[in-house]
């Protein structure tokens, strides 16, 4: 019965941080402040001991003010250092980070040296420990997380603004000198309200990872943000019911792990920006250019001899670009399935559809060439190659532009015909 | 595009009486800006007219964007002020549009080119509110303006590097300002949408606002603009680009830049004023 209410605890705690973890982190992702969460969990670590040593007492209270008062001097130390020094922003956050965690740590053994020390239990701190959550622990929890949600809804056009153009916001004669001190403010809030279920070092991650697999899915901040939520929010569900039913299995870590995973499993499978979705996208575009690039040799050899009918021996296309034979099969296999070409044997031959599409592909290469010997004055024996890429890429509207800008030329450089256009 | 008649005007009323809108566009006085102990300006004497098309021209590292930023107070000046129709810029903020250099922001930022434009709004929706529908419009009809209403709900780092510049140009239109000071309107554009957002600042013009913009390509400067500041770390020299933008002026603020540097850094050292530095058209200058 304790240990499910201890459960119950521990699955609140987390979710709440979770989801608030993922909101403030959608907002320090976009403005690149990852590693400022980091840089005020560990300056929050003296704030703690100092509480206890001052109390004496392991009161939630206390110690949530005494780490809110050190993470808030140390996000200050470091918009002062960068304001004021030469020093940058990362190397700000590094020294305000590795100082105050150094001072964290002088007094955290300083403390379990104490009497009273062993039982205080700050060295959780460290790594985190869900399950010292009480129900006041919850409370202070609740009440901060409210304020929190509420002042990123009040001010959520600024702070957007904040995020992508900050130096036009200044020019509408908003204050967004004080609008950066809110959100880092805030940020220390969802750091501090972290410490003990995620610890010290790892609780950078449940504001940038959620928010890193967001981004994936969708290009609108409202959005990103809601799914930043819901993903530390699953997060910290999943990785609290997780160490309730396997024995020793610590919350914080676990719930790391869960949105480490869901991180990585935007950043392969995403639409759009997934690694997956690109490689496909490379797999189209390369299928594309050997369709065309076999569409054209079959026509440029039709016109080399006149003869469109007769069909094209395998080993001769093959020469035309050093292709194997399965290169080329592999190519005209598109070719035969849409009936642009035709196969007798081992030969090849454009269909009437197929030498139409060829003729298009020839079109854009030798108006390619055109603008760049007329316009660019390049000699024409330099011009094959970069045509030979633009005829991929140019669209028919580009091609049309071109063509009135050239004033409908017929022949390219090399005194080749420019095929004229027909339409389907 | 100084006409004879407001040259008389101006002469023939005192000052006590003079109606507000005959004070200068921008009055910049005495503007001196430093980064840490890197002199940028050095005491810039100003008076851009209303109504006319101006560039700011110079070399690089000439402190063109510094000059910019200054007059809208977003970097701190050593000395000097700068007044905007006659008052101090935080009074006339809502009268000042702003396009930054396009390469100040992450494009790849998860928002729209109508809500980048709306945020050109924000001064006005004030605190604590949402964009309405008719922001929303408002925001759709300077899209309109830039010809891009089509790509309104395009996730901005889809929009090429000239529309990108166009939805910059339709937020300042969404202020609807007086002023309108820009960062490099024409800088990696193509041939097309400089034709375009040309057209788009005569528009402005036309309708009586004030465009301030750097410019880099001395080529078009006497054909796309009305008046000239010359640049260089101090004021070389500014005017009608009829009279102003001469091969001497240009040579004084592309040639002269060594002696510049060296004299203000020398200055600096020893910790006095650089003397004879009050600029104006057609000044001499003393190391010239």
């Amino acid at each position: 019965m304790e240990l499910s209410f201890t459960a119950r605890n521990v699955l609140l705690g987390a979710t709440m941080l979770g989801a608030l973890g993922g909101t403030l982190g959608s907002f320090a992702l976009l403005r690149r402040q990852s590693l400022l969460g980091d840089a005020l969990a560990h300056a929050a670590l003296p704030g703690v001991c100092l509480a206890f040593l001052l109390t004496g007492a392991k009161n939630p209270l206390p110690l949530f003010l005494g780490a809110l008062a050190a993470g808030l001097l140390g996000s200050l130390l470091i918009l002062a250092t960068v304001r004021f020094s030469r020093i940058k922003e990362d190397s700000a956050i590094g020294i305000v980070l590795s100082v105050f965690f150094g001072i964290g740590i002088v007094l955290l053994t300083y403390i379990q040296k104490l009497p009273t020390g062993n039982q205080s239990g700050l060295d959780k701190y460290l790594f985190g420990q869900a399950a010292t959550l009480v129900a006041e622990d919850l409370k202070v929890m609740a009440v901060l997380g409210a304020v929190v949600i509420a002042a990123v809804l009040l001010f959520y056009k600024e702070l957007k603004l904040l995020a992508f153009d900050s130096a036009f916001g200044s020019s509408l004669g908003l204050p967004m000198c004080r609008l950066e001190i809110l959100l880092t403010l805030l940020l220390v809030i969802v750091v501090v309200v972290g410490l003990q279920t995620v610890g010290v070092v790892l609780i950078v991650a449940t504001l940038i990872t959620p928010a890193a697999a967001a981004r994936q899915w969708t290009d609108r901040l409202g959005a990103m943000v809601l799914l930043s939520a819901g993903i530390g929010a699953a997060a910290g569900v999943a990785g609290s019911l997780a160490s309730a039913s396997v024995p020793r299995l610590p919350t914080g870590p676990v719930i790391v792990v869960v949105s480490s995973g869901v991180l990585i499993l935007s950043l392969l499978f995403a639409p759009h920006r997934g690694l997956l979705w690109g490689l496909l996208r490379e797999r189209r575009v390369a299928d594309r250019i050997r369709r065309e690039n076999l569409l054209k040799d079959l026509y440029l050899q039709g016109e080399r001899r006149e003869d469109w009918d007769s069909f094209l021996s395998w080993p001769l296309l093959m020469g035309v670009r050093g292709q194997t034979a399965g290169e080329l099969k592999s190519s005209a296999r598109p070719l035969l399935r849409e009936d642009l070409a035709e196969r007798s044997g081992d030969s090849l031959r454009l269909t009437s559809e197929g030498r139409r599409q060829a003729e298009g592909v020839v079109r854009k290469h030798r108006l390619w060439e055109v603008y760049l010997t007329r316009r660019l004055e390049l000699p024409s024996d330099h011009v094959h190659r970069d045509a030979e890429a633009m005829e991929h890429t140019l669209t028919e509207e580009t091609v049309a532009q071109l063509e009135d800008m050239l004033g409908y030329p017929e022949v390219d450089p090399h005194g080749r015909r420019i095929p004229a256009r027909r339409t389907a | 595009m100084a006409t004879p008649s407001k040259t008389t005007l101006l002469e023939d009323e005192t000052p006590r009486e003079a109606p507000a809108r005959r004070k200068p566009a921008v009055e910049v006085h005495d503007l001196t800006v430093a980064y840490r102990t890197q002199p940028v300006l050095w005491d810039v004497d100003l008076e851009l007219p209303e109504g006319q098309l101006i560039a700011i021209v110079g070399p690089n590292g000439a402190g063109k964007s510094t000059l910019l930023k200054a007059m809208l107070g977003l970097v701190p000046s050593v000395t000097g002020w700068v007044q905007i129709f006659g008052e101090p810029y935080a009074r006339r903020r809502s009268w000042v549009g702003y396009v930054p250099q396009r390469e100040s922001v992450d494009w790849d930022f998860p928002t729209s080119a109508l809500d980048v434009v709306t945020m050109g709004l924000y001064g006005q929706i004030g605190w604590f509110r949402r964009p309405s529908k008719r922001h929303r419009e408002t925001a759709l009809a300077c899209l309109d303006k830039v010809g891009l209403r089509d790509l309104a709900h395009r996730q901005i780092s889809q929009l090429s590097g000239g529309q990108q510049q166009r939805v910059f140009l339709a937020r300042a239109l969404a202020q609807d300002a007086r002023l309108y000071l820009m960062d490099e309107p024409f800088a990696g554009v193509d041939a097309t949408t400089e034709r375009a957002i040309l057209t788009l600042l005569k528009e402005l013009r036309d309708t009586g606002r004030t465009v301030v913009a750097v410019h880099h390509d001395l080529q078009t400067v006497a054909e796309y603009f009305d008046h000239v500041v010359l640049l260089n770390m101090r004021l070389v020299a500014a005017g009608p680009v009829t009279t102003t933008f001469t091969a001497e002026n240009l040579q004084r603020t592309y040639g002269g830049r060594l002696t510049v540097l060296t004299q203000a850094t020398e200055a600096l050292l020893q910790k006095r004023p650089i003397e004879g530095t009050a600029g104006g058209p057609g000044e001499k200058q003393p190391w010239s």
